[in-house]
């Protein structure tokens, strides 16, 4: 942060040049965590607000908001672990990690195991009531193992070869492959974002970005002539385009998502006051549609607020990228904005109706464990890279 | 290459920089400059909810077998709003439904009325749910008929027959239990009032079938299960967009009764016995009940009421004459949970304990003089018999009631007399509260009454409420009266006179009758039988129960109810001990003997007593019989009563000994434990077994008490 300059403080005693300078607390980027928390927050109040007309007469209305700071504690507490994880430890365990994300990705496969969850059969049922998703975990996974092999053996000097290239692209492949026979468009779409990104972040040559992105749109369009996608993944698709003319559900869901927006003006009908909201009428807006309750109920203000704060995430994820003082720590950083923005784009814009609809959460507002989880060990993985420079300046 | 790298980053982050803009572009476009349309379009978005109630629960009994079943019924509907909008404001579907279904047009028309509309019959006869909910007019109907409506819709608007799961009695060993199950009927306001606003989808709607009385009533949740809701948005024109929500149902429980049906069945047909002996000597014997409950752990086993109805009554609603006859025959309310009735002497183990908690020897010999005078009034032993000085244990075996008067007179004066407060002691109005009398019982059926127990408060109170009449009548002096009978005018207004002055007073007669069960004192024969099985137990006072789990449709146990101990009775050990001492007495040489002659008394033991209550405004006495056996190691208490139905001894006394007789496998003098009427001649503690498809297993050699053709 030489940038910002340092702020010193009468007093203060000054750091010892050569060693790290102001020790864990006072080098975390409090910015971005700043701007996270604040994220939990208004989502754990949206998540309330969204859960409450669903629940039994019976039940208690605040079970699903209990259940949500549960994972948020937890979540928490994975992020602060992976804050202290050193660049050869992670390096070293990278490669069981990712065997681990393939072995559950594979096991909602397996009978009994797996649940389908609106078309996607992408979820491990663990005890206690809750459920894993894997492909969350596969996220952090591709990155970590696509920075070790481009940045393997390597200076900032030299451009990848196209062997580590080609392997860092099986990396992210694999999973892939896995996640679209899970019906999980969204989680592949993203995965396919972050791998691109992070080709190019590393310098390979253009061309083969430039093929990459070229193959990947190839790709989708064949997937969808050849009929590879299922039928209802391509209604999904492309009913964002036309919502008002069939009633097909995800028809129906685009214009409920977007009635609920519009309605809310400029300032919103107020916390837990919104109409469409309280009526249930927007299919899952606790966890993949969440957006249309700040949009709904906190008008363009707090919808604004809210991406604005998303904004602050991905600018201090982009600083600790630019400043990171290796090749590994920029990629890692790379990547995670990548999964970030994208998760972001495509998880607001089908709320708004610029994107396809597929069943992503919304970064650390979304109802949803593994999700929450994941993003949070990604923040943690951030403060890794800028803990790691700020030990090695002189 | 590092610069590679950067240039890269770079565009990266002008990448993400243009997709925030883009979000915050189009969020401005269609909140700020296009939210309009869309508040329109949130106003226009209605639902429709589409529901399909669940499968109610059965109730079965200890071992499994039905009490309450479902089968599907061919139900004909009509919905009034459609009806009048017919030109002829709907007469002509109901002169078609009446000539197609066979009833006369005007019932018909009757039962379209929504009760408390202009010209509606009472109910059960109008209508008693919600205006826009189709009206049931016909069950039951044949196949032809139904589809012969269904084909003629234009002639029949507003009509249509469809499958419905109605609530069946299979009736096995004839059980009939009406007051235990009880019945349903549609939801009430007041119940939808009570739920308040609530949007959840597993509320109570207009359209629901609940339980108005009885199990039915008090487990209703339980039983009633959650519908299957399929939730429509439905725009403005009426047109269905799109299904917001989908819930599956989860079919009612199962509940498992502590009732045992074979002997509910002997219980009920002994009850009637009783009746009949009473009227047999001559007595109106107009009402009774029949309690047997496990003294280990409160469980009822049987409860019987007489008069009773047919529970199937009910399903598809009863007709006015039906109505009107159950009305009249005073058979709807449960004689044996909530009829109130003086206990006579059956009460005299509470003023034993009440003796021995106050100091009274219990092992000491009494005074049993044929009567006792106090001023003007004249109290006496049951047909004026006296057996000199006795023990306290021989005065319980013949029911001596001037043994009880001299010891309740002796606690009347110790307190003060005529001079005693509120807060003076009552030794036995406070035993009697010990043993739960004068509150409900927490039996698991609604509308228990609690009855009393006659005491200087209950005077007091009973004063303040009826003084202002009694003060009036006692100037005006019964003018009405006067002209037909001058002299009981006299009586009335000298009565209400002395009510009048000083009627909050406990007077030396209340005390006296209260140490016999009579007076002011009410009990339900359940709080008898309660009371007499907790002298059983030791003086562990239960709250009684009648379901004993609930288990899910598929089979899965989902709660097993313990014991509860509402009270443990606070006495001397040595009272407690002293009356299982002496209750075996009253039936091999005292006021029991009679029926109980020719019982094998050596191996069973029977402890018991009887009651004979005076009731004021009328000749007959109310006949009342309680015990327990084996007496040596108590498991059954069963009490049983007829209202002016003569003696315990000669009326309810052999309708417990054949009760005894039925749970112990009692022949003659021959006992046999395969012959109990119990599977495997106790009560089964472990909940039944139901298949996964619903049905319950039925250990074969407890017999499922239906017809052969019907086990089908």
């Amino acid at each position: 942060m030489t940038s910002l300059g340092r702020v010193v403080i009468p007093g203060e005693v000054p750091t010892v040049p050569g060693r790290r300078r102001g020790g864990y607390w006072r080098d975390l980027d409090w910015v971005l965590l700043i701007a996270v928390f604040a994220l939990t927050i208004l989502g754990s109040v949206l998540v309330w607000s969204a859960s409450r007309a669903d629940l039994a007469s019976d039940s208690d209305p605040q079970s699903y908001l209990k259940r949500h700071l549960i994972t948020v504690g937890v979540a928490i507490g994975l992020g602060f672990l992976a804050s202290h994880l050193q660049y050869r430890w992670l390096q070293a365990w990278t490669p069981v990690l990712y065997g681990a994300a393939i072995v559950l990705l594979l096991i909602p496969f397996l009978p009994g195991l797996g649940t389908t969850i609106s078309g996607a059969r992408a979820w491990i049922n663990v005890p206690g009531g809750f459920s894993l998703q894997p492909s969350e975990i596969a996220k952090v996974a591709v990155i970590l193992m696509m920075a070790a092999l481009l940045a393997e053996r390597r200076d900032n000097e030299t451009e990848p070869t196209s062997r580590e290239i080609l392997l860092a692209i099986g990396s992210a492949a694999l999973p892939i492959g896995i996640i679209l026979l899970q019906n999980d468009t969204g989680t592949v779409l993203i995965l396919g974002a972050v791998a691109v990104a992070l080709i190019a972040v590393a310098g390979a040559p253009t061309r083969w970005v430039v093929g990459l992105i070229g193959t990947a749109i190839l790709g989708l369009l064949v997937a969808v002539q050849v009929g590879l996608l299922r039928e209802y993944q391509i209604e999904r698709l492309t009913s964002f385009i036309n919502p008002a003319e069939d009633a097909g559900n995800s028809a129906y869901n685009a214009n409920q998502a977007r009635i609920a927006i519009g309605g809310g003006g400029l300032y919103g009908y107020g916390l837990f006051e919104g109409p469409q909201t309280q009526g249930n009428f927007v299919p899952v807006n606790e966890s993949d549609f969440i957006f249309t309750v700040v949009g709904e109920e906190l008008g363009f203000l707090g919808s604004a607020l809210l991406i604005l704060l998303l904004a602050v995430v991905l600018w201090r994820a982009c600083v600790i990228a630019w400043r990171a003082d290796d090749m590994y720590g920029r990629l890692v950083a790379s990547g995670v904005v990548a999964w970030f923005s994208f998760q972001m784009f495509e998880n607001v814009g089908m709320a708004l109706g610029i994107m396809p609809i597929t069943g992503i959460p919304l970064p650390f507002v979304s109802a949803g464990g593994t999700s929450m989880m994941s993003t949070y060990i990604a923040v943690g993985l951030l403060q890794t890279v800028r803990l790691h420079r700020a030990s090695t300046l002189p | 290459m590092r610069e590679r790298s950067n240039l890269r980053l770079l565009i990266l982050m002008v990448l993400v920089g243009s997709l925030v803009v883009t979000l915050l572009g189009r969020l401005y476009y269609l909140q700020v400059m296009t939210g309009e349309t869309y508040r329109v379009a949130a106003a226009n978005n209605t639902v429709r909810e589409v529901v399909e109630p669940a499968v109610r629960g059965l109730i079965l009994d200890q071992v499994g077998r039905p009490l309450v079943s479902n089968r599907t019924s061919l139900v004909v509907t009509v919905d009034r709003l459609a009806l009048q909008r017919q030109a002829d404001g709907g007469d002509g579907v109901i002169q078609r439904l009446s000539r197609i279904l066979d009833i006369p047009a005007e019932k018909i028309a009757d039962r379209l009325k929504t009760c408390g509309s202009e010209g509606a019959k009472p109910p059960p006869v109008c209508w008693n749910g919600s205006p826009y909910q189709p009206i049931p007019i016909a069950r039951d109907i044949d196949a032809q008929v139904a589809l012969s409506i269904m084909e003629r819709r234009s002639d029949f608007a507003g009509t249509s027959a469809r499958l419905e799961a109605i609530r069946e009695y299979p009736a096995p060993f004839d059980v009939n239990a009406a007051h235990l199950l009880g019945y349903l009927g549609p939801v009430t306001e007041e119940q939808l009032d009570e739920q308040g606003g609530t949007t959840a989808w597993d509320r109570l709607r207009r359209t629901d079938t609940v339980g108005r009385s009885g199990l039915e009533s008090y487990y209703d949740e339980e039983l009633r299960g959650k519908p299957a809701v399929t939730t429509l948005a439905v725009d403005t024109a009426g047109r269905v967009t799109g299904t917001i929500d989908q819930r599956p149902p989860s079919p009612g429980n199962y509940l498992v009764s502590s009732i045992d049906a074979r002997l509910q069945s002997v219980v009920e047909k002994e009850l009637v016995a009783a009746v009949q002996r009473a009227q047999e000597q001559g007595y109106p014997g107009d009402s009774g009940a029949a309690v047997v409950i496990d003294v280990r752990n409160g469980r009822i086993l049987a409860m019987a009421s007489y008069p009773t109805y047919d529970p199937a009554i009910w399903v598809g609603g009863v007709t006015q004459k039906q109505y009107d006859r159950l009305v009249a025959s005073d058979s709807l309310a449960s004689n044996a949970m909530q009829g109130l009735f003086a206990p006579g002497s059956t009460y005299k183990v509470i003023s034993t304990v009440a003796a021995g908690k106050d100091g009274f020897s219990l092992y000491g010999d009494y005074n049993c003089p044929r009567k006792l005078k106090l001023g003007t009034q004249t109290f006496r032993n049951y047909e004026s018999a006296g057996y000199g000085r006795i023990s306290l244990r021989r005065a319980i075996e013949v029911s001596c009631n001037t043994v009880f008067y001299g010891i309740a007179d002796a606690m009347w004066e110790r307190a003060g007399g005529d001079k005693a407060t509120v807060s003076s002691p009552d030794p036995i109005a406070s035993a009697a509260r010990m043993f739960g009398l004068g509150e409900p019982t927490g039996i698991d059926l609604p509308e228990e009454s609690a009855g009393r127990v006659a005491s200087r408060e209950f005077k007091i109170a009973n004063w303040e409420t009826k003084k202002d009449t009694w003060c009036r009548n006692a100037v005006e002096g019964y003018p009405e009266t006067r002209k037909r009978d001058p002299k009981l005018a006299d009586y009335f207004t000298a009565l209400d006179k002395e009510n009048c002055a000083d009627g909050f007073r406990w007077r030396e007669g209340d005390a006296l009758n209260a140490a016999i069960g009579q007076g002011d004192t009410a009990v339900t024969p359940l709080q008898m039988a309660m009371v007499y099985a907790a002298i059983a137990n030791g003086g562990t006072v239960y709250e009684p129960r009648l379901i004993k789990g609930i288990v899910s449709g598929d089979g899965a146990v989902v709660e097993e109810f313990r014991p509860v101990v509402k009270s443990t009775v606070k006495a001397p050990r040595s009272a407690l001990r002293f009356l299982r001492e002496s209750l075996p007495g009253v039936t091999t040489d005292g006021s029991a003997r009679v029926p109980f002659a020719g019982f094998p008394l050596d191996a069973i033991p029977v402890a018991s007593k009887t009651g004979s209550a005076q009731v004021t405004g009328s000749e007959v006495s109310t006949s009342w019989f309680a015990a327990y056996a084996p007496a040596d190691k108590p498991r059954y208490a069963v009490v049983m009563m007829v209202t002016q139905g003569g003696t315990g001894s000669k009326t309810s006394g052999p309708g417990v000994r054949a009760i005894f007789e039925a749970l112990f496998g009692v022949r003659g003098s021959d006992i046999d434990p395969r012959r109990s009427v119990l599977f495997e001649g106790r009560p089964q503690d472990a909940l039944p077994r139901v298949r996964s498809d619903g049905t319950p297993v039925i250990p074969r050699s407890a017999g499922t008490g239906l017809p052969e053709a019907r086990q089908e």
